[in-house]
């Protein structure tokens, strides 16, 4: 299974963490710390694994970002990467061209794409469409939502 | 009223989580201030009592949690509050919340039952249900995975595909806090594996993926349904699961391993995807390698993996040829020039698997190639990889006691030529090694001695700290067995050297102590030169020879004492060392290296060497450079160089007298410092040695001591006196001693085993007078100083007859001359007391917990009911098992070979194949050495099958819970086993 999945940036600054088993607040950011230190320390034509504490962490860089998964020793190092490949592909359609800033500005809605596409560490949905159907219609559940709640500030601010 | 408008207020200025990431991003310098300030607004915010407020508050602070790691375990109440909000937005920001921050300690957990029975059996919205499904996923505890079962249960076959697949992947966590779920949801589990739906087959064999890998022996009767999906399938997302599944399963059942073995290999040559080519790969290599064309097929593809452009690739077919290697050598082989390629590939994993892979590769055969190959590349590596490449040379030439390693002079010496390379920083284990085989490999040590003074004559040597610690076992060696040096006087100075002051202590310490025993064998053999030179020459003679030496410079005297040595020991030094180990032995070992010590060393030291002038010389080298060194705040050092100075003025005087007076006199003139050296270099010449565990035990109980008798009599003799317990047992044990007439502090002092710098006069009179304490005289000689060989326990038993052994080793000296392949026998490697005798590892029981049991339970269970309910037509599962139960030709046979089957099982497990295979090797390794070899090699193997036995033993223990289940299962197995 998945443990973990982390988005940093080349400057190690992190953009996402999805924690599938069970860490503590303390020991995910020295996790983070130390495999951010190892990945980007790694050169450009490096193969895309890293053995690290028994797990094996795969990562795979897209423009300024990496994404990183956490998985098993016995997992299939290129089944995750097309994972990863999945999860960017869908980003990638959901913002329409991804950029860092996308996912720096809407952090949750790329949560919800994972939790989409990810669940308990195991691939649920390997369908583009799909996902991107289920996330347009939560969406809009959301929308509607603070619609109603923009009104209602509106309502107040006349009342005052 | 003040707090309505407080929260409107909040309402109406609250910064959005885009604000506050705006915010941060225009933070350059101080970011933790503009932090501390936001979660300050937070933790007002949320307590307000305006709904989007309060999410508002919390999303924003997840953002922080996530991102920032700042701890959010203050606010779980309030991300309860909002995940009971009735706004879906603001469920969703509550309950991505709780599975960012809840643990199983979060107390609120308490509290959420409820509110997650109610989202989870949400009719109208399937997004708050699949909400709830993914938070539990993520946070159920034991209780809520209790609590909430029933309502799993329902979902497991909700008509919707996006909730039921997501109520799937959740029972993987629900089986595993509450095994008991599995009694209520298992059957529906397995039902959906039947599903039309590809998400739902998806979702259902992720979870059986990990499930069996955890315990595969339980999901063994699903194997029908998990080979109909291997087979249909088109996904490759599920193939590769599949192929997870069956990796594991096929080790427990050969028979599925037939039946497997054509569809992976059908997929891997079909398939397009690297990844599920890959799979099949692995699948094939790590579980089906018995089938030979399904292994070729696999490294055929590994080699293509193997020479692909992307690292990726080329790294995994690395790591295939590594499952590959221990059964099937040959694949890696065949691929060796690829495999030595990657080693210089810039990605430090590549070259790291590909190391592993050349470790696996060394036999005996070619131990000493590839070792040059690999210092090459060392050579070149940075400094990381250096010394893996170092570390795994090390750990594999000294695995299982120098296995592999025949050649020692050739292994030492490469020692000596990795602790010069210039990044190693192994010294520690190289250290170990140096003096590991200087007490094992007894032949080895002239070229270990000759190896240590390479090493500790380099003075640039002394600058890199990685080496101090090779630097104080190549002090050691050269102290220990300096009747090995050519050059001793070079020794000496070499140890003494100035730069030796950057040394530490505690090492140079051993330098010293190391000078000290060279200078005492210089004297004994200078002594010794003298007395022969004295009765076999006329005096004149011998004077005008001493004469002319001391008339020669100080650097000339040297250059022709190397040039003695060097002409002489060429010749003299190679016989004696062959006959080295046969002389000891036949002088016996009641005091016996110094004697034959006496005796091998008159040779090397013959005529010339240890003139008068060159002693003289050495006297005052030390007392120069160890004269400041009186001063040194360090113990050890200080005690050490005491002692050697005070031991020159004791002797300095005399030998220097010696000189001015008649040769006549010179015997007695030399008497007192001659029998001080003398002393002192018995001293040294024991040889040092572990001291065996079970040495206590060899110690024959005393005639007379009664340890067993009834002490009921005591009352009788001490009734008067009325003391305590113990005061009238040390009364006895004084009745005891005079009894015996042995003291105590005798015993006690042979109790402490003979300490090693005792002189040996002092021992042999110590043994005249209580020789009823010491050893038996046949077991003494084997035990006292010789050890057994490595990996060879029993000899130690037969080995009563002295005379017969003598036979043996001599005859195996000259038996494995003949081998063909070498040049040199492999020296004896003898065994230390207090080895462990590598056994082939345990393999860890089954883990017996609580979920299979009741996975196994629910499936043998439901089996029983879908057999008696194989009429009702409306069981799609049974109708279905119903066409496989043609297969099964006869239940009473097919038992049997079930339970044949559960021994070929325990014959296919690996560690017992691999030491099965290890013995082979052996036998093929040892059978050129004849007769002698052949029975000692009996000797281990009867030790051997001793061991499998036990292995066996421990097996059928373990077996003791599996024929219960091969008992219940047979009746079900045969149906589900195609």
């Amino acid at each position: 299974m998945i443990h973990f999945v982390i988005l940093n940036n080349r400057q190690g600054k992190v953009r996402l963490t999805k924690w599938y088993s069970t860490y503590s607040q303390k020991e995910r950011s020295k996790v983070i710390r130390e495999l951010t230190g190892i990945i980007l320390s790694r050169g450009p034509k490096l193969c895309n694994f890293v053995e690290w504490r028994g797990l094996k962490v795969v990562y795979k860089r897209y423009a300024g970002l990496y994404f990183s998964m956490c998985i098993d020793q016995d997992d299939n190092e290129l089944e995750t990467l097309d994972i990863i490949h999945h999860y960017v592909e869908m980003l990638d359609r959901y913002f329409l061209n991804v950029c860092e800033l996308d996912l720096i500005y809407n952090f949750h809605k790329a949560y919800y794409i994972l939790d989409e596409l990810l669940l308990a560490g195991e691939l649920q949905e390997s369908s583009r469409r799909t996902i991107a159907r289920l996330v347009a219609a939560q969406d809009s559940l959301v929308e509607t939502a603070r619609e109603q709640a923009s009104l209602l500030g509106d309502l107040v601010k006349q009342a005052m | 009223m003040a707090s309505t408008t407080s929260s409107i207020m909040d309402t109406l200025f609250q910064r959005t989580l885009e604000d506050l990431i705006k915010g941060l991003r225009l933070q350059l310098i101080g970011e933790s201030a503009f932090i501390s300030k936001a979660l300050d607004e937070i933790r007002r915010e949320i307590k307000s009592t305006d709904p989007h407020t309060k999410s508002n508050a919390l999303q924003k602070l997840s953002y922080l949690s996530s991102l920032h790691h700042f701890d959010m375990s203050w606010a779980a109440f309030h991300v309860v509050e909002v995940m009971s909000s009735s706004r879906f937005s603001h469920k969703k920001i509550g309950y991505h919340a709780a599975s960012l921050s809840f643990s199983d300690s979060t107390p609120v957990l308490l509290l959420i039952t409820n509110q997650l029975r109610k989202d989870l059996t949400n009719p109208n919205n399937e997004f708050e249900v699949s909400l709830a499904l993914e938070c539990l996923s993520r946070i159920a505890t034991t209780d809520l995975c209790r609590d909430l079962t029933p309502e799993i249960f329902t979902l497991l076959s909700s008509t919707k595909i996006f909730v039921r697949k997501k109520a799937i992947a959740l029972v993987l966590r629900v089986f595993e806090k509450y095994p008991d779920a599995v009694k209520v949801c298992f059957k529906r589990l397995v039902e959906n594996l039947d599903s039309t739906d590809p998400h739902i087959v998806s979702a259902v064999v992720g979870v059986f993926c990990e499930l069996t890998s955890n315990d595969p022996k339980s999901y063994l009767p699903l194997a029908p349904e998990f080979y109909r999906i291997l087979v249909d399938s088109k996904n490759n997302w599920v193939l590769i699961k599949m192929l997870k599944i069956f990796t594991k399963l096929v080790l427990l059942e050969p028979r599925l391993a037939k039946r497997v073995v054509e569809p992976v290999c059908e997929h891997m040559r079909r398939t397009g995807a690297k990844s599920l080519m890959f799979e099949c790969v692995r699948t094939v290599v790590s579980s089906l390698s018995e089938y030979e064309q399904a292994v070729k097929l696999a490294v055929v593809k590994i080699r293509e993996l193997l020479l692909d452009d992307d690292p990726n690739l080329r790294y995994l077919g690395l790591n295939a040829l590594s499952i590959v290697a221990p059964k099937h050598l040959w694949a890696v082989l065949e691929n060796k020039e690829v495999v030595i390629k990657w080693l210089s590939d810039e990605d430090p994993n590549i070259k790291r698997e590909s190391l592993r892979l050349v470790m696996a590769m060394v036999s005996e055969n070619n131990v000493v190639e590839i070792c040059r190959v690999l210092v090459n590349y060392a050579l070149k590596s940075d400094p990381e990889f250096c010394n893996e490449i170092l570390g795994s040379i090390l750990s594999t030439c000294s695995r299982n006691l120098y296995e592999i390693v025949n050649d020692f002079d050739w292994y030492v010496s490469l020692l000596g030529e990795m602790s010069r390379i210039l990044h190693c920083q192994q010294g520690d284990e190289i250290e170990n090694q140096l003096i590991d085989i200087s007490m094992r490999v007894r032949d080895v040590r002239p070229e270990l001695v000759r190896v240590g003074r390479d090493l500790l004559i380099d003075p640039a040597l002394l600058s890199n700290h990685f080496l101090y610690r090779i630097l104080s076992a190549a002090a050691w060696v050269s102290g220990e067995y300096v009747e090995f040096s050519r050059n001793p006087f070079e020794l000496i100075e070499a140890l003494l050297q100035p730069r030796t002051n950057l040394l530490p202590p505690s090492i140079r310490a051993i330098y010293i102590q190391s000078a000290f025993k060279v200078l005492i064998f210089c004297l004994h053999s200078y002594l010794l030169q003298r007395e022969s030179t004295a009765s076999s020459y006329p005096d004149t003679s011998a004077l005008s020879e001493l004469a002319s030496k001391r008339e020669m410079p100080e650097g000339s005297d040297l250059a022709t004492f190397k040039a003695h040595s060097h002409s002489e020991q060429d010749e003299v030094f190679n016989p004696r060392v062959s006959n080295q180990s046969s002389e000891e032995l036949s002088v016996g070992n009641g005091g016996g290296r110094t004697i034959s010590h006496g005796q091998t060393s008159t040779p090397v030291t013959s005529e010339n060497s240890f003139t008068y002038e060159a002693v003289v010389n050495q006297l005052n080298l030390i007392e120069l450079a160890l004269g400041p060194l009186t001063g040194s705040h360090d113990v050890e050092i200080l005690e050490r160089v005491r002692n050697l100075l005070c031991f020159i003025e004791l002797i300095k005087g005399e030998i220097l007298e010696s000189l001015v007076q008649n040769e006549e006199n010179l015997n007695s003139a030399e008497m007192k410092s001659s029998k001080i050296i003398k002393l002192m270099s018995d001293a040294f010449s024991e040889e040092l040695g572990p001291v065996s565990v079970s040495a206590q035990e060899r110690v024959p109980i005393p005639e007379g001591l009664a340890l067993k008798e009834n002490l009921n009599d005591l009352d009788m003799i001490c009734g008067d006196i009325q003391l305590p317990s113990s005061i009238s047992f040390s009364l006895v044990s004084t009745h005891y001693e005079e009894g015996v007439g042995a003291s105590l502090p005798d015993l006690q002092s042979k109790e402490e085993l003979e300490p090693p710098s005792e002189a040996t006069s002092l021992l042999a009179e110590h043994r005249k007078r209580h020789g009823l304490y010491y050893l038996t005289s046949e077991k003494n000689d084997i035990v006292a100083n010789d050890y057994p060989p490595a990996n060879d326990p029993k000899l130690q038993d037969n080995q009563n007859n002295d005379t017969e052994d003598l036979v043996k080793l001599t005859e195996q000296l000259l038996v494995s001359k003949k081998r063909p392949n070498q040049a040199k026998p492999r020296p004896v490697v003898v065994k230390l007391d207090g080895d462990v005798v590598p056994v082939s590892a345990k393999r860890p029981g089954p883990k017996d917990d609580s979920l299979s049991g009741a996975v196994q339970e629910v499936l043998l269970g439901s089996d029983t009911k879908t057999s008696t309910s194989r009429s009702n037509p409306s069981d799609k599962s049974s109708s279905k098992r119903k066409g496989k139960e043609k297969l099964i030709i006869d239940p009473s046979s097919e038992l049997n070979e079930n339970l044949g089957d559960a021994e070929k099982l325990d014959r296919e497990n690996p560690s017992s194949r691999r030491s099965k295979h290890r013995t082979h090797g052996k036998e093929r390794r040892h059978k050129s050495p004849g007769k002698i070899r052949e029975e000692r090699e009996e000797n281990g193997q009867k030790e051997k099958k001793k061991s499998s036995h036990r292995h066996a033993r421990h097996k059928t223990r373990q077996r003791a819970d599996v024929p219960l289940n091969v008992v219940s299962e047979t009746p079900v197995i045969p149906d589900f086993l195609l």
